[in-house]
C-alpha cells in the first residue's frame, strides 16, 4: 500500500477517536438530565432563593371531588367514537377522562392543537367538537359551517407565571403590570427595579428575560392577554390598543414561541432565564418554577392552585350563552388568572349517533369525570356553572328533536 | 441518488521521493480554470512546479510540497471524521435515551391518560405508521413502476415532459405536498389516514420513478430486441423480462422510498392530524403515526412524555436503518452482471 | 411447442397472431402512459389548488403584497386596514438558514467526497460512502429532537464565546451578537448542514468520479504528490458540478420544516439581524399556523407563503439540475 495511503488511514482513524472521544464527552455532560424512568409526578412547588409562596389558602383540599349527579340519562344508538381537537390547556384534562371513559366502550380521541385549531377545525367540520379555552367571538361564529355553535364549560383551571432561574424557587412575586411591561419589551432583566421591589428577599440574577409565548392560536394566550390587557396600559399601548392587545393570537412583541403549553413548558425547561404563562398542571407537573400574582383587589399575592381557582370561578357571572371569562374575579384568594374550557359542539345535530355519543360523553364528562380533574390539577366546575353547562347539553338537537332525554 | 457506486481511478504508486530530472524552474503559482485545457493547464503547472534540485543540494521545496500534502491530506480526512463523528453522535445519543424507555411494554402500549405518568408507549403510532406506510406503498409502487416503464420503454414527448416533471417534483417541499393533499381531501372529507397515505404516495413517487428508471437502464437492450425477435410482445417483453431483470434494484429504491416515508413527519401534520392516545386502525380516521408522537412528545416539557419519545425516536431510527439495510442487501444482487452505467 | 420457425410460415399466421398481443400491448401502454400522465397531474395540480387556496388573499392584498412587508399579524387582520401578512421574515429566515447550512455543508462535502473518490484506500471507500449517506436516512424530527437535547447544550458554551468576542466588535458584531438562547437561526442552520451533507457529498462523489484517470494518472507521473494531483486534475474541471451540487442541497435546505420548526425559536414578528437571534421560515410558519388558521385571510395567506416556497424551491432545483448535468450525464 502506497505510504500516503496508509499514513491518510491511520491519521483518519486518530482523528475520528478523538473527535468522538471529545464530543461524547461534551453530550454526556450537556445534555444528560432525564434521569430515571418515566415516573413523573405532581411535586408540590420547590421554594428556595428566597421565594416562597404567601398563600395559605392552597393547603385545603376541600371541594375536591364534587360527585355530581344531575347528569343525562344515557342516550342509545351512539357511535363507538369521537373525534375532537383544540385547547392544550385542557388536554391533561381530556386525556384523563377520554381514557377513563374508555371503559364504557366509547373511544374520544382528542388531539391538542390549541384553541385556535379547536375552532377552525369545527368551523370546518373536520372534527365533532372542538375546545377552546376562549370563547368564540361573533365573526367565528358567523363563519361556522353547521349553524350554531354550544359552548359548554368543563373545567376551571389557571395560567401561571413560570420561570427558570437556577437557585431560585416558586414564589416569586408578580403583578400584573409588570408582567405586561415584560411581555412587551419594556422590562429586559431579571434584576429590573420593579421586579426587584416586589420580591426583595431574592437575589434576582443580571440576566436578560427570555420570553416565552405561545407559537399556536391558543386560549391559554386569550386568558393570559385579557389579563395583561386588563392590569397594564403599557401592554396594551405597545399592542395597539384594546381590540389587537388580546385574543388567542397576538402580535408579540417579543420572545421565543413554543408550540402549545406542551411546547412553552419545554421552552422554558431548557432555557435559563426564561419566564413564560403555562397552565397550572403543566407547571407542577414537570417541576417548573412558577410564581404568585397579585389579585385583583390588590391586596394580596395569590398562589395559583385548586382552591383559588375555586374561589375566583365562584366569583364568576356567566351572560346567558357562557361566553365569559374569570380574569381578575375581586376575593382576597381568587386567583386572578383563571379560566375555563369550552367544548364546542354544534346546536343541531346531522348524525343521530353522533350526537347521541357527543351527550353522553359530555354528559359523563360533566358528572364522573368532574371528580377527576384534581387528579391533574384542575378545579371542578363550581355547582352553579355545572348546572348551566348541563342546560347547555339538553339544547343540542338532532333535526329538531332533542337528544338529552 | 444512484445505486451503483461511483467509478474510482486504479491506485498509482505515487512516491514524492522519487528523482525528478526535469532542469529547474521557478515556482508559479495558480492553476488555470477553465476546464477545456485542462489537459494544456496540467502540462504547463506540472512544468512549472518546483522541481527537484541537482543531486546532493537541499530538497526543501520538495519537503514544503510533501508538508502541504500531508497537512491537506489530514485535513480532509479530519473533516470526514468529523462528519462520521457527528453520525456517531446524533445515533449514539438517541439509542443512550431510547434504550432508557424501549422495551416490550413500549411497544405493545399506548401512552397513559396523565401526560406525567410513566409507562405507556407508542403502540398507536407503531400501527398507524405501518398502516399508513403500507397504504402509500400499495399506491405509490404500481403507479411509480408503471410510470417509468412508460418513460423508459416507450419515450415520446410526454415521456419527456413527464420525466422532467419528475424530476421537478423531487425538489418539492414536503409540507407544499402536505398542504395540497388538505386542500384536496381534507376540506372534503376531514383529517384521516387515508390522506395522509396520499401525500406520502406523492412524495415517494418520484424517487420510485427515478430509481426504477436507472435500473430499467442497465438491462442490456439485447434483452428486450432478443425477446421481441422471438415475437414475444412488448408488454410481456417489459413484464416478464425486463422488470425481473431489474427487479433487485427496483426494490432497493423502493425500500429507500419506503425508509423515507417512515420519516415524515410535516406533511401528516395537516392530514392526518394525529390521534395521541388511542390505537386506530381504520384509516377513514385520524390516526396516530410515530413520527408525529415524536414530534408532539418531544416538545413538551414533561418529563415522561420525552422519555417515551426518545423511545419513538430510536424505534423511527431502528426502523428506517433496517428498511435501508434490506435495500442495500437486495441491491448486491444484481441480476446483470457488467450492466450499462 | 411453438418454434420460431412456426412463426415464420405464411402471413396468415402471423396475421392472427398480431391481434390477440395488440390489445395487450395498447392496453399496457395506455395504462403505463396514464401513470406518466399522473405525474404530470400531480404537478400541476399542486400547483394549481396552491394558487387556488391562495388567491383570496393574493386579490385582497395583491400578488406580491405579501412580499413588501415584514409584519406577520393574523390578530390585526379584522381591524388594520394595511396588509398584516407580510413573509418578508420568513423568506430571509428561509434563505438565512439554507445559506448557513452551505456554508458549512459545501467545503465538508467537498473535501468528504475528495477522501472517498481518492485519498481513501480502496476497501474503505464503500464502507465511507454509506456512513455518509446514512446520515439521510435519520429522521427530520430526530434531528429536530437531538438539536434541542444535544446540540444546543453543547453549543451555548461556544457561542457565548463568539457573543462576548465577535458580538462585541463594532459593526459586523450586529450578526454575532447575543443573548443565545439555544434557538435561533444559527442553530437550525447547522442542523440543515448536517441534513444536507449527504446529498451534496453524493453528487461532489460522482462529478470527482468523471475526471478522466489519464489527467491524474499524468499528474501523478510527473511527480505532483496526492493533493497537488487533486487540486490540478479533479478539482477545476468540477467546478460548476460542485456549484450544482451546492445549488441542490440549497434546494432542498430551503424545503426542510420539522427539524428548523423546533430549533428556530418561532418568533414570526421580526427580522433579527443577528444570527443568534429567534425567527421563523416559510415552512416553519406553515407547520405551526395551519391547523388554526381562523383569522380572515389568515388559511390564504399561509397558502400564499406555499406556493412562494413552491416557486423558490423549483426555480432553484431546476437551476441546480441545469448546471450539475452540464457537467456529466446522470449525476443526481
Amino acid at each position: 500500500m502506497p505510504r500516503i495511503g496508509r499514513t491518510s488511514s491511520i491519521t483518519t482513524v486518530l482523528a475520528a477517536l478523538v473527535i468522538v472521544g471529545t464530543l461524547s464527552a461534551c453530550g454526556s455532560t450537556g445534555g444528560g438530565d432525564s434521569g430515571g424512568g418515566p415516573t413523573g409526578s405532581a411535586a408540590a412547588p420547590k421554594s428556595g432563593g428566597g421565594a416562597s409562596f404567601d398563600t395559605a389558602a392552597c393547603n385545603t383540599t376541600s371541594g375536591v371531588t364534587p360527585g355530581f349527579s344531575n347528569g343525562v340519562a344515557t342516550v342509545a344508538g351512539a357511535t363507538k367514537s369521537l373525534s375532537g381537537a383544540g385547547s392544550t390547556f385542557a388536554a391533561p384534562a381530556y386525556s384523563v377522562w377520554t381514557k377513563a371513559y374508555a371503559s364504557t366502550g366509547s373511544q374520544v380521541a382528542y388531539q391538542s392543537i390549541g384553541s385556535g385549531g379547536g375552532v377552525a377545525q369545527i368551523q370546518a367540520k373536520t372534527v365533532d367538537f372542538g375546545d377552546s379555552d376562549t370563547p368564540m367571538s361573533d365573526a367565528e361564529l358567523k363563519a361556522a359551517k353547521g349553524g350554531p355553535i354550544l359552548h359548554v364549560p368543563l373545567l376551571v383551571g389557571s395560567v401561571v407565571p413560570a420561570y427558570h432561574l437556577s437557585g431560585i424557587g416558586s414564589g416569586l412575586k408578580f403583578t400584573g403590570d409588570v408582567l405586561g411591561k415584560i411581555y412587551a419589551g419594556a422590562i429586559t432583566k431579571w434584576n429590573d427595579p420593579e421586579l426587584t421591589k416586589l420580591n426583595p428577599g431574592v437575589k434576582l440574577p443580571d440576566e436578560p428575560i427570555a420570553v416565552a409565548h405561545r407559537s399556536d392560536g391558543s386560549g391559554t394566550t386569550g386568558i393570559w392577554t385579557t389579563y395583561l390587557t386588563k392590569e397594564s396600559p403599557t401592554w396594551v399601548s405597545k399592542l395597539g390598543g384594546k381590540a389587537t392587545s388580546e385574543g388567542k393570537e397576538v402580535a408579540w412583541p417579543v420572545g421565543i414561541g413554543g408550540k402549545g403549553n406542551e411546547g412553552v413548558s419545554g421552552v422554558v425547561n431548557q432555557t435559563e432565564g426564561a419566564l413564560g404563562y403555562l397552565e397550572l398542571q403543566y407547571a407542577l407537573a414537570q417541576n417548573t418554577t412558577f410564581g404568585q400574582v397579585q389579585n385583583a383587589d390588590k391586596s394580596a399575592y395569590v398562589q395559583p392552585c385548586l382552591s383559588t381557582d375555586t374561589a375566583a370561578a365562584n366569583q364568576a357571572h356567566f351572560p346567558a350563552d357562557l361566553r365569559g371569562d374569570l380574569t381578575d374575579e375581586p376575593g382576597k384568594d381568587s386567583y386572578p388568572i383563571t379560566g375555563t374550557t369550552y367544548a364546542l359542539v354544534y346546536q343541531n345535530q346531522t348524525d343521530k349517533g353522533k350526537a347521541a355519543a357527543l351527550v353522553n360523553f359530555f354528559s359523563w364528562v360533566l358528572t364522573k369525570g368532574q371528580d377527576l380533574n384534581h387528579q391533574v390539577n384542575y378545579s371542578p366546575l363550581g355547582a352553579p356553572l355545572q348546572k348551566l353547562a348541563m342546560a347547555q347539553l339538553s339544547k343540542i338537537t338532532v333535526n329538531g328533536t332533542p337528544v338529552a332525554g | 441518488m444512484s445505486p451503483n457506486p461511483p467509478r474510482t481511478p486504479p491506485d498509482l504508486v505515487s512516491d514524492p521521493a522519487a528523482p525528478d530530472t526535469a532542469p529547474g524552474v521557478p515556482v508559479a503559482a495558480g492553476t488555470s480554470d477553465t476546464a477545456d485545457s485542462t489537459e494544456a493547464a496540467t502540462a504547463t503547472a506540472v512544468a512549472t512546479m518546483p522541481t527537484r534540485p541537482p543531486l546532493g543540494q537541499s530538497t526543501t521545496a520538495t519537503a514544503r510540497r510533501k508538508r502541504k500534502n500531508i497537512t491537506m491530506i489530514v485535513v480532509l480526512s479530519a473533516v470526514l471524521a468529523l462528519a462520521i463523528a457527528v453520525l456517531v453522535w446524533v445515533l449514539g445519543y438517541v439509542a443512550a435515551e431510547g434504550l432508557k424507555y424501549l422495551s416490550p411494554q413500549f411497544l405493545t402500549h399506548t401512552p397513559p391518560g396523565n401526560p406525567s405518568a410513566g409507562g405507556g408507549g407508542f403502540a398507536n403510532g407503531i400501527i398507524g405508521s405501518l398502516i399508513i406506510v403500507g397504504i402509500a406503498t400499495a399506491i405509490s409502487i404500481p403507479i411509480g413502476i408503471a410510470a417509468a416503464v412508460y418513460l423508459h420503454e416507450y419515450g415520446g414527448r410526454v415521456a419527456k415532459v413527464a420525466r422532467f416533471v419528475t424530476d421537478v417534483l423531487v425538489g418539492v417541499p414536503t409540507i407544499v405536498t402536505g398542504a395540497f393533499v388538505y386542500a384536496l381531501i381534507v376540506i372534503r372529507y376531514g383529517y384521516s389516514g387515508y390522506a395522509g397515505a396520499i401525500a406520502l404516495a406523492a412524495i415517494m413517487l418520484p424517487l420510485i420513478i427515478r430509481a426504477t428508471e436507472e435500473m430499467l437502464r442497465t438491462v442490456p437492450r439485447e434483452l428486450r430486441e432478443a425477446s421481441l425477435a422471438l415475437g414475444i410482445s412488448k408488454s410481456r417483453t417489459i413484464v416478464s423480462i425486463v422488470l425481473p431483470t431489474a427487479s433487485s434494484g427496483i426494490i432497493t429504491g423502493c425500500m429507500l422510498a419506503i425508509a423515507r416515508a417512515m420519516g415524515e413527519t410535516a406533511p401528516l401534520l395537516l392530514t392526518v392530524l394525529g390521534n395521541d392516545l388511542f390505537v386506530e386502525t381504520n384509516p377513514d380516521h385520524r390516526m396516530a403515526t410515530l413520527s408525529l408522537q415524536v414530534f408532539s412528545n418531544a416538545i413538551t416539557g414533561f418529563q415522561a412524555a420525552q422519555g417515551r419519545a426518545w423511545a419513538g425516536a430510536l424505534t423511527m431510527v431502528l426502523l428506517v436503518l433496517i428498511f435501508t439495510a434490506i435495500a442495500r442487501i437486495a441491491g448486491r444482487r444484481t441480476a446483470v452482471s457488467g450492466g450499462k452505467r | 411447442m411453438v418454434t420460431t420457425l412456426d412463426r415464420l410460415d405464411g402471413p396468415d399466421r402471423l396475421r392472427r397472431r398480431r391481434s390477440r398481443p395488440r390489445l395487450a400491448d395498447t392496453s399496457f401502454r395506455y395504462l403505463t402512459g396514464a401513470a406518466a400522465w399522473l405525474m404530470i397531474a400531480l404537478l400541476a395540480g399542486t400547483t394549481a389548488f396552491l394558487v387556488d387556496k391562495a388567491w383570496p388573499s393574493l386579490r385582497q392584498y395583491g400578488i406580491f403584497g405579501s412580499l413588501s412587508s415584514s409584519r406577520w399579524a393574523p390578530s390585526e387582520a379584522a381591524t388594520s386596514k394595511g396588509n398584516p401578512y407580510g413573509i418578508l421574515q420568513f423568506v430571509y429566515g428561509t434563505v438565512l438558514t439554507s445559506f448557513i447550512g452551505m456554508l458549512i455543508a459545501v467545503p465538508a462535502a467537498v473535501a468528504i467526497a475528495l477522501v472517498v473518490t481518492d485519498v481513501a484506500p480502496r476497501r474503505m471507500r464503500r464502507p465511507l460512502s454509506w456512513l455518509i449517506d446514512l446520515l439521510a436516512a435519520i429522521p427530520s424530527v430526530v434531528y429536530g429532537f437531538w438539536g434541542i437535547f444535544a446540540l444546543i447544550p453543547a453549543l451555548k458554551p461556544v457561542v457565548t464565546d463568539v457573543n462576548d468576542t465577535l458580538g462585541k466588535v463594532p459593526v459586523i458584531g450586529k450578526v454575532f451578537a447575543g443573548p443565545f438562547f439555544g434557538l435561533s437561526y444559527f442553530t437550525a442552520g447547522l442542523i440543515l448542514a448536517i441534513m444536507v451533507l449527504p446529498i451534496i457529498t453524493a453528487i461532489c462523489r460522482e462529478v470527482f468520479a468523471t475526471a478522466p484517470v489519464s489527467e491524474k494518472e499524468a499528474a501523478l507521473a510527473l511527480g505532483a504528490t496526492k493533493w497537488e494531483m487533486l487540486r490540478l486534475a479533479v478539482l477545476p474541471r468540477s467546478r460548476s458540478g460542485i456549484v450544482g451540487a451546492a445549488i441542490l442541497g440549497f434546494g432542498r435546505a430551503i424545503g426542510e420544516t420539522i427539524a428548523v420548526t423546533m430549533v428556530i425559536g418561532n418568533s414570526v414578528l421580526t427580522i433579527s439581524t443577528s444570527i443568534f437571534g429567534q425567527g421563523a421560515t416559510m415552512p416553519s410558519v406553515i407547520a405551526n399556523e395551519f391547523n388554526e388558521a381562523t383569522e380572515p385571510f389568515h388559511l390564504d395567506s399561509l397558502f400564499v407563503v406555499g406556493l412562494w416556497l413552491l416557486v423558490l424551491a423549483l426555480i432553484v432545483n431546476v437551476i441546480g439540475k441545469i448546471i450539475v448535468s452540464r457537467s456529466g450525464e446522470h449525476i443526481a
